[in-house]
C-alpha cells in the first residue's frame, strides 16, 4: 500500500471498512461528519450496512443490535453526540458485545463549538455511562495512528468482548497528512459468527443478550467478571510512546494532539539545552500508570499538557504519588496550544528547578 | 375385568415457541395471552429457529425468559433501533420487538416513528394497557383523560398532562409502514382476531413489505385496581372507544386475507 494524502475522518472510516466493519450507524455532527459521508458511499457499494439514524441515541442502539448479531460494527460522533450515546454504551458494556466508537472531540461544555478539544477525557476514559465499566480508550496523535488504532480497535473489541473507543479531536479529524491504509480484510462469513451471537436458535438452545441481572447476587458476580476482564486488559494492553526521556529532568505527559504539539516544544527546548522529554499515553484506559511512576523516580519535575482544564493530570497524580512536582498547561474550549506556549511552560518548570537547586 | 382403555385427544398444548416456565405476570394480566398468540404464530409459520426477539423495559422486560427463540434485551424505548441493527445485518431472520406503551409511545417515540418511516422490515407488538405497570401504576402516554394513576391521583387532567397518544393513527401516516392494526385482548372473539393480525404482521415481514405493527389493548388489573374480569370489561367500555379497533394500514399483498 502506498502513502496517500488523507483527511483524518475519511482515513479512519476507510480503515474501518478495510478492517471488515460490516455495519455503520451514525448521525451527522461536526467535526466528524466526513466519516459518516464516507461510510454512506462505501458501505452500500460493498453490500454492507449504512444507516443515518434519527439521533445518536438510536445510532448507538442500532450498533448494539448489530453487535448482538456478531458482526463488526461501529459508530463515530463528536462530544455532544457521544454524550447522547452514554446510555447505549452502558448497556453494551453490560451485555459484553464488541463495539467500536470513534469520538472526534470538540469544544464544550454544552453545544460549545466545533474546534478541537480534549474535554471528553473524564467522560470517555472513566466509563461515561452508569455502572461499573471501562471501555478500552486509544488516543492517536497522527492520521496514521488514527488508521492503525481504528483497525486494532476491532480486534481488541472482539478479543475482550468490550467497547473500544478511539479518542481523537477535531484537529485529527479535519487535518490531511500522508498515511498508509491497511489491506482489505473480508467481512466475517454468516456461518462464522460467534457462538454467543443472535443468529436464530437453529438446532441449539436460544441465545439471550442482556444486561439485566435482577438478582443482586448475580449482578455482583457479573461485575466481578467485568473487573477480572479489566485486570487482564490492564495487564496486557498498555500503550505509550517515549521521546527523549533517557536523560530528562523534566517529563511532559500529554496525549493525542496535545502530545504532538508537546513533541515540537520538546525539540525546541532541547535546542535551548533544557533536558526535557515526553511520554505520550496511547492507551488512556488502560492508563500507563507504571510508566508514569517509573518516570517519577527519574525526573525532577513533570508537566502535563492537555486541551482541557486538567483531566488526565489526575491520573498522572495517582501514579506520581507526590514524589515530584507536577505543573499543568492547558487550553480549553476549542483553543489549541501553540508549541511556543508549551515551550514557555517548559521554561517555567526549568526555571523553578534552577531556583530550587 | 378388562382394563379400561384411555383415549387421549390432545386439544391444547404449549407452543414450542413458548418455554415451559412460570411467568412473573400478575393474575389476569393479558401479557400471557399476547405471548401465547405470538408463540402460536411462530410455530405455525415454522420460523421459531429463525426469529430474534427484542424485549423492552417495562413489565415484559423478562419476555426473553418465556419465548423459546433468540432474544436481546433493549434499553427503555430503544427496541426498534436495536431491532434495526439486528435485522440489517441478518436480513434473512425474523426480528420482532415487544413493547409497552411507556416504552414505545413515551421514551421510545423517536425510535418507533423512525423505524416505521424507514420501512424497517421488523414487526412490533405494542401492548397498550394505558398505564405504567412495572413501576406500579403511573400515567402512560396512553392513559385516558380522567384516569387515576399514582402520578395523576386526581385523574389525568388534560390541561396539565395533555392527551393520550393514538399510536396506530400516527404510525399509519408513514409511508414506510406496511401493516398497522389495532386489536384487543378483552374477549375470545377479539383474541382470535388479534392472533390473525399477528400472523399477518409476521407474513408482511417475511414478504419484506416493510414495517408491521399490531397494537393490542390489554388489561392491568393490579395497577388499575380492579379484578381481572372487570378489567376486561374496562378495556371494552373505556379503552376501545378511545382507541378504536381496526385496520389503519394494510399492505395490498395481505389485504385480501383481511376481514
Amino acid at each position: 500500500m502506498a502513502r496517500e494524502l488523507l483527511k483524518g475522518n475519511v482515513a479512519f472510516a476507510e480503515a474501518a471498512v478495510r478492517a471488515g466493519c460490516e455495519a455503520y450507524f451514525g448521525y451527522p455532527i461536526t467535526p466528524q461528519t466526513e466519516a459518516l459521508e464516507h461510510m454512506a458511499k462505501r458501505m452500500p457499494d460493498l453490500g454492507r450496512t449504512f444507516i443515518q439514524a434519527e439521533s445518536e441515541v438510536a445510532a448507538i442502539n442500532m450498533v448494539y443490535g448489530a453487535a448482538c448479531a456478531g458482526v463488526r460494527v461501529m459508530s463515530s460522533s463528536s462530544s455532544p453526540g457521544v454524550s447522547l450515546m452514554m446510555e447505549g454504551l452502558s448497556y453494551i458494556a453490560g451485555s459484553e458485545v464488541p463495539v467500536v466508537l470513534v469520538d472526534i472531540m470538540r469544544g464544550g461544555p454544552g453545544l460549545g463549538n466545533i474546534a478541537p478539544s480534549q474535554g471528553d477525557y473524564n467522560q470517555i476514559v472513566k466509563g461515561g455511562g452508569h455502572g461499573d465499566y471501562r471501555p478500552i480508550v486509544l488516543a492517536p496523535a497522527t492520521v496514521q495512528e488514527l488508521i492503525d488504532l481504528t483497525v486494532e480497535a476491532f480486534d481488541l473489541a472482539e478479543k475482550y468482548r468490550c467497547i473500544v473507543i478511539v479518542l481523537a479531536d477535531g484537529n485529527l479529524g479535519q487535518m490531511m497528512e500522508p498515511a498508509e491504509l491497511p489491506a482489505m480484510q473480508p467481512v466475517r462469513k454468516r456461518e462464522e459468527r460467534p457462538g454467543w451471537a443472535l443468529t436464530g436458535a437453529r438446532g441449539r438452545r436460544p441465545n439471550v443478550v442482556s444486561s439485566i441481572y435482577i438478582d443482586p447476587v448475580q449482578e455482583e458476580i457479573f461485575n466481578h467478571k467485568l473487573m477480572e476482564k479489566q485486570a487482564r486488559i490492564e495487564a496486557s494492553e498498555v500503550r505509550y510512546r517515549d521521546l527523549a526521556l533517557e536523560d530528562a529532568e523534566i517529563a511532559i505527559v500529554a496525549f493525542g494532539t496535545a502530545g504532538r504539539i508537546a513533541q515540537s516544544a520538546v525539540k525546541a527546548a532541547r535546542e535551548e539545552g533544557i533536558r526535557v522529554g515526553l511520554m505520550r499515553p496511547i492507551s488512556l484506559y488502560p492508563y500507563p500508570y507504571a510508566r508514569v511512576k517509573e518516570l517519577a523516580g527519574h525526573v525532577r519535575a513533570m508537566l502535563v499538557v492537555e486541551m482541557n482544564g486538567g483531566q488526565m493530570i489526575e491520573d498522572v497524580r495517582l501514579a506520581v504519588e507526590g514524589r515530584v512536582p507536577i505543573s499543568f498547561f492547558g487550553r480549553m474550549g476549542g483553543m489549541v496550544p501553540l508549541p511556543d506556549e508549551v515551550l514557555d511552560a517548559i521554561r517555567k518548570v526549568h526555571a523553578g528547578l534552577a531556583q530550587a537547586a | 375385568m378388562a382394563t379400561p382403555q384411555m383415549v387421549e385427544t390432545l386439544i391444547y398444548e404449549r407452543p414450542e415457541s413458548l418455554n415451559a416456565t412460570h411467568t412473573h405476570y400478575c393474575p389476569g394480566c393479558t401479557h400471557g395471552v399476547a405471548h401465547r398468540l405470538i408463540a402460536e404464530v411462530l410455530d405455525e409459520m415454522g420460523i421459531r429457529e429463525d426469529t430474534i426477539g427484542v424485549a423492552p423495559v417495562g413489565c415484559s422486560v423478562f419476555a426473553y425468559n418465556y419465548f423459546n427463540c433468540d432474544f436481546a434485551e433493549a434499553a427503555h424505548g430503544r427496541a426498534p433501533a436495536m431491532a434495526t441493527g439486528l435485522k440489517r445485518v441478518s436480513p434473512g431472520k425474523i426480528v420482532f420487538t415487544y413493547q409497552g406503551d411507556g416504552d414505545l409511545a413515551a421514551i421510545g417515540t423517536a425510535e418507533i416513528i423512525h423505524a416505521a418511516a424507514r420501512g424497517e422490515n421488523i414487526t412490533t407488538i405494542f401492548i397498550n394497557n394505558a398505564i405504567y405497570g412495572m413501576t406500579s401504576g403511573q400515567m402512560a402516554p396512553t392513559t385516558l383523560p380522567g384516569q387515576r394513576t399514582t402520578s395523576t391521583p386526581n385523574g389525568r387532567d388534560v390541561e396539565v398532562h395533555g392527551f393520550p397518544i393514538r399510536v396506530c393513527e400516527v404510525i399509519s401516516q408513514l409511508d414506510g409502514a406496511a401493516f398497522v392494526v389495532r386489536r384487543s385482548l378483552h374477549d375470545v372473539a377479539n383474541i382470535r382476531k388479534a392472533k390473525k393480525a399477528l400472523r399477518q404482521a409476521f407474513e408482511v415481514q417475511r414478504m419484506g413489505l416493510g414495517f408491521s405493527m399490531v397494537e393490542l389493548l390489554s388489561s392491568c388489573p393490579t395497577n388499575w385496581g380492579i379484578p381481572p374480569e372487570k378489567a376486561l370489561d374496562w378495556i371494552k367500555e373505556h379503552m376501545v372507544p378511545a382507541f378504536p379497533l381496526g385496520d389503519y394500514k394494510v399492505h395490498p399483498a395481505v389485504a385480501a386475507g383481511q376481514e
